[in-house]
């Protein structure tokens, strides 16, 4: 179970605060949709999660707690032991997130590498499981193709393999599917989907478009200028929404597919 | 394959054009060999004949065609101020300047290519300009001021090599490569502190990268970071850069072989171009542009052997 407490993140070439207090709560097995415009602390929020804010430079108080204990103060070494391992991240590019020069299956395996006393075939065959896992057609030979090989929607899936190959209690997932065309963005959508119902794995799942969010989230949190102005499970959300910001966004999505 | 080929076919080019350039330069600028050969004493008619019996009366472009079947039929010609077949008269110091270009170029890979993914951590901490000032310090002092430095320090103080009495490379190797080692450090100084800055600035950059983050976020430490991911990234260009770097080694070889007294390619060169020994020269120079061009292409299958985006052709 994912808390934040308050959270504060100010960066020092920034006047106003990027994450201005932000309190939520992501219970185990629920999909959180986090929707707002540009530049209201979305990323940053995640990134407070995961461990990769850049800490020289940047002020931040207020309490990340996975399963009670604090992420946002903790040093590195333990950082580390959460990172990969309870903890997954996908980003929004996948061509740039994966390493141009290590083979997709190695780096789908990285995670058990860092985390796991597993020999290298143990790795080998647990990676191909998972990308088994995240419908990637003819594993084996993706597993020894380079990523410049691989086009964006199975880059992701492989992305999405190598974040739950070890079957972290939280995924993070950064707009995944922006870069991706629409078929496969709904055949993610569906994975994300599958992988919740299967490993009951929570999900933090960052997304402008709040079609999508409908569709695959449990709970909706709406963020503004580093705050939250709106929070509640996904229904909720959709058909009583208390601020104004959330409306507008609700009236902005197309007609035709507003009450479907 | 196909690559291959024209990589061959550029090769050749290259050295078809530098050695027509030569040639070219020489008929523009210099005096006449035979002339230079038998002193301002000799009579025309003397003259005259060593002109033929050199094949210097023939137009340009024939005497250009002689030579380069020549070379083809492995025949580089007669030095005129030796006496000897050019082949015989360059081997030796071939071998020598080999040597020499070998041991720095070890040393400036071996040195640069971890220091330089090391000095990140220094780079941006806090002696950061300590690192900048000592790498511009480096990178400024001329070889041949070094040449001296390390003869009289390492040679007249020290006695680890007698200054100007160079051992001969089969007679005594181990002597001749001590004394080559230190001539190799003299060139090595500024190429590794370029390097360096160079390896500095990609490690930087490739930091800054998606897959950084990537990384970081699977738990990887920093090592893991460095060396797993950063490290094979920012090769690319050093290996770039270190064949660009094998090239102009020579060049600086040149003046650090006058400055320690090594018979090499360098002294030879300079040595021909005074006596106007238009056979040698045209045969180190061919040489010279054959080792640029090789230099490029080794760097670059060794680019390809790291960065599958290089390679072209694959599977895919
Ligand atoms: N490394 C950084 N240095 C300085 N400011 C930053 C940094 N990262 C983010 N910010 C600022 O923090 C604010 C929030 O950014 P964030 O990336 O979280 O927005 P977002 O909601 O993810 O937007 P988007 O939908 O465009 O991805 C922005 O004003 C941004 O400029
Ligand atoms: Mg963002």
């Amino acid at each position: 179970m994912l808390e934040i407490k308050d959270l504060h993140v100010k960066f020092h070439t920034r006047d106003r605060e990027a994450v201005a207090g932000v309190t939520l709560t992501i219970h185990d097995g629920e999909i959180l949709g986090l929707v707002g415009e540009s530049g209201s602390g979305k990323t940053v929020t995640a990134m407070s999660v995961a461990g990769l804010l850049p800490r020289r430079q940047c002020d931040y108080r207020g309490e990340v707690l996975l399963d009670g204990q604090d992420l946002l103060h903790a040093d590195r070494d333990f950082l580390r032991t959460v990172q990969g391992k309870k903890i997954g991240v996908v980003f929004q590019q996948p061509m740039n997130a994966m390493d141009p020069l290590i083979r997709v299956g190695e780096q789908v395996g990285e995670v058990l590498r860092i985390h796991t006393d597993m020999s290298p075939e143990e790795r080998r065959r647990a990676s191909l499981e998972a990308m088994d896992a995240v419908e990637l057609d003819d594993p084996e030979a993706v597993y020894r193709k380079y990523p410049h090989e691989l086009s964006g929607g199975m880059l992701q899936r492989a992305m999405i393999a190598a974040a739950i190959v070890i079957r972290p209690s939280l995924l993070l997932l950064d707009e995944p599917t922006t870069a991706l065309d629409v078929t496969i963005q709904a055949q993610i959508l569906e994975l994300l989907k599958k992988l919740n119902a299967e490993s009951g794995v929570s999900m933090m799942f960052i997304s402008h478009n709040l079609n999508v969010v409908r569709k695959l989230c449990t709970h909706v949190a709406v963020m503004q200028r580093g705050l939250l102005v709106e929070e509640g499970s996904t229904a909720d959300v959709f058909y009583h929404p208390q601020h104004e910001y959330t409306r507008h966004l609700i009236d902005a999505i197309p007609r035709r597919r507003k009450y479907q | 394959m196909k690559s291959m080929l024209r990589r061959v076919l550029m090769l050749l080019a290259t050295m078809l054009i530098v050695s027509f350039l030569t040639y070219a330069a020489f008929e523009l600028i210099s005096g006449d060999p035979a002339e230079a050969m038998l002193g301002t004493q000799a009579t025309p008619a003397r003259v005259e004949a060593l002109r033929k019996e050199l094949g210097l009366d023939a137009p340009f472009l024939v005497r250009y065609a002689r030579w380069l079947l020549g070379f083809f039929s492995g025949n580089l010609g007669v030095s005129y101020s030796y006496k000897l077949p050019v082949a015989e008269l360059i081997a030796p110091k071939l071998a020598v300047t080999l040597w020499m270009c070998l041991i720095s170029f070890i040393i400036i890979s071996v040195i640069s290519l971890p220091l330089g993914v090391l000095s990140y951590q220094s780079a941006v901490g806090r002696f950061g300009w300590l690192h900048t000032t000592l790498n511009q310090f480096f990178m400024a002092v001329p070889p041949f001021f070094t040449g001296i430095l390390i003869s009289w320090g390492c040679g007249v103080i020290l006695r680890f090599f007698t200054p100007g009495d160079f051992p001969d490379l089969h007679a005594d190797p181990a002597g001749a490569l001590r004394y080559l080692f230190f001539a190799a450090v003299c060139i090595a100084i500024p190429r590794v502190a370029m390097m360096l800055r160079m390896m500095r600035s990609t490690v930087i950059s490739e930091m800054e990268k998606d897959y950084v983050q990537t990384a970081i976020s699977r738990g990887n430490d920093r090592q893991g970071v460095l060396v797993g991911h950063v490290l094979k990234n920012s090769l690319v260009p050093a290996i770039t850069m270190l064949g660009q770097t094998m090239a102009e080694i020579v060049a600086g070889g040149i003046v650090v072989e006058q400055v320690f007294g090594i018979p090499g390619l360098g002294r030879l060169l300079v040595a021909s171009i005074a006596n106007r020994d238009y056979p040698t020269v045209q045969a180190v120079v061919v040489i010279l542009a054959f080792w640029v061009v090789f230099a490029g292409m080794a760097a670059d299958l060794v680019n390809q052997c790291i960065d599958p985006r290089l390679r072209l052709g694959g599977e895919s």
